[in-house]
């Protein structure tokens, strides 16, 4: 992402914010609510266009229009973009449709084993619990096996078992070549997972460094100062201790 | 490549039309909330008249298209329902294949269950409101088809404008029953001509209406990009 900006409405929502991503590399972007990150994370995806600057994926720009999608990117979002009604397996058969996978029904099955959904296969969405569902919108992400993958606070209603599987899975994602951005609130989870670390403050990236470069304590500090020069969250919410 | 590409599309297409219908056949909130509302109105409309056939004969494709439109609107606004709960329409548009898929899918299923629809119900009004047919079933299923793609075409876009405000739903008829009085004139007067005795021209009525369709597909087509960042 190249000077990328968004305006939604009256207000930029981000404004010059340039991100590079590299093969088996993730970057984790803190910040408070109403900061830009999942504005960031829609634009990267390609689901919103820019106002401003330009949005390459696997070295191509993006289409002005963007009508059409790049398989090769996996969102994992608030919601589980699933469908209630249906049950996980048939939601993860049609995902694994829509992305032309051979043998859908196999595919489905083993990405809800990976994620520890074999014994609810066949339960409607509906009734699934925040973790649940949290976990089979993993499964749908790790069904069509994207090269760049955006997380919007995985972490988030899921159990240790959970944290664990998905962890898992983001070190072998990365190891395989992929790239992973992850937006979060949480610096513990960000020193998890990102070999580099990006604090976004309304709409522009105001601090980055790589893990090494950042212990946990130093990260919250540094984070604790910038929400305190003009971040909208309050130190009440942030962080865990 | 160009047909791998061209495979791509049309599968995403036939994957949302299958799981539209399988959502359908699982929750039955759509289809049979229409006929209901149909049903309703033949009987209302059948006790009204009593057995006067004459006065039926006078109005009678007025009921029909009346009936057709209150249960497509019904329809045609549940037809982002489904996606709502969970943003699967995001799932939708980052799936491969170009977005306009997406749209013409939802159309399709739309017509499918307005169509369905009028195929089902127009024995029951012929039936219920003691009419003879005397008119051509080309025709008459011309008039019915025509009249739903014509509907469905700005109702889904309007439906998917609905999903994304507050009061959505109190909305959509609002907005879709002033664009759809050109549909509805056309879609009446040609049923009108057909069921006469003796049998008027429809043609010219269903040739206004297919012109109608026409700018209602290209219509959504152009706009649904625009809607996408609602």
């Amino acid at each position: 992402m190249q000077h990328v900006q968004k305006r939604i409405g009256e207000r930029w929502v981000l404004s010059d914010v340039s991100v590079v991503l590299g093969a088996g590399r993730a970057l984790a972007v803190l910040g408070p609510n109403g900061a830009g990150k999942s504005t960031l994370l829609r634009v990267a995806a390609g689901l919103w266009s820019p106002s401003g600057g330009m949005v390459y994926r696997f070295g191509r720009r993006g289409t002005p229009d963007h009508t059409a999608s790049d398989p090769r990117v996996g969102l994992v979002g608030h919601q589980s973009f699933l469908y209630p009604a249906l049950t996980a397996l048939e939601n993860l058969m049609v995902y694994g449709r829509l992305y032309g996978l051979s043998r859908p029904k196999v595919k489905a099955e083993a990405a809800l084993e990976r994620f520890g959904l074999r014994w609810s296969a066949n339960e409607p969405l509906k009734t699934f619990s925040r973790g649940m569902k949290q976990r089979l919108s993993l499964a749908r992400a790790w069904l069509s096996d994207p090269e760049l993958l955006l997380l919007d606070e995985p972490f988030s209603g899921l159990d240790l078992e959970g944290q664990e599987l998905l962890t898992g899975w983001l070190a072998e994602h990365r190891r395989r070549g992929g790239a992973q951005l992850l937006i979060t609130h949480s610096v513990e989870e960000a020193l998890k997972v990102g070999d580099a670390v990006a604090i976004l403050m309304r709409g522009r990236l105001v601090w980055w460094g790589s893990r090494d470069a950042a212990d946990e304590d130093g990260l919250r500090v540094r984070y604790r100062e910038w929400l305190s020069k003009g971040g909208i969250g309050s130190f009440a919410s942030f962080g865990s201790s | 490549m160009a047909q791998q590409g061209r495979h791509r599309f049309i599968r995403k297409f036939w994957v949302i039309v299958g799981k539209d219908l399988l959502l359908e056949l699982r929750t039955k909130d759509t289809w049979v909330g229409m006929l209901a509302f149909v049903v309703m109105v033949i009987f209302l409309f059948a006790f009204a008249f009593g057995t006067d056939r004459s006065q039926v004969r006078q109005t009678f494709s007025g009921i029909l298209w009346l009936a057709f439109l209150f249960a497509g609107i019904l329809g045609v606004g549940r037809t982002y329902h489904h996606e709502m709960p969970e943003e699967a329409l995001v799932g939708l548009m980052l799936a491969p294949g170009e977005r306009t898929w997406i749209v013409v899918a939802k159309m399709s299923v739309a017509f499918c269950f307005m169509f369905g629809l009028e195929l089902v119900a127009s024995p029951l009004f012929f039936i219920l409101l003691n009419q003879p047919w005397t008119g051509r079933w080309a025709a008459y299923l011309a008039a019915l088809a025509l009249g739903a793609w014509g509907f469905v075409g700005v109702g889904t876009l309007l439906s998917a404008l609905a999903a994304n405000v507050r009061s959505g739903e109190a909305l959509l008829p609002l907005l879709l029953v002033p664009l759809e009085i050109p549909v509805l004139i056309t879609a009446v007067e040609a049923t009108r001509a057909i069921l006469a005795t003796p049998p008027g021209n429809p043609w010219g009525w269903l040739e206004g209406l297919l012109a109608y369709d026409v700018i209602f597909l290209a219509l959504p087509l152009v706009l649904y990009d625009y809607l996408w960042e609602v």
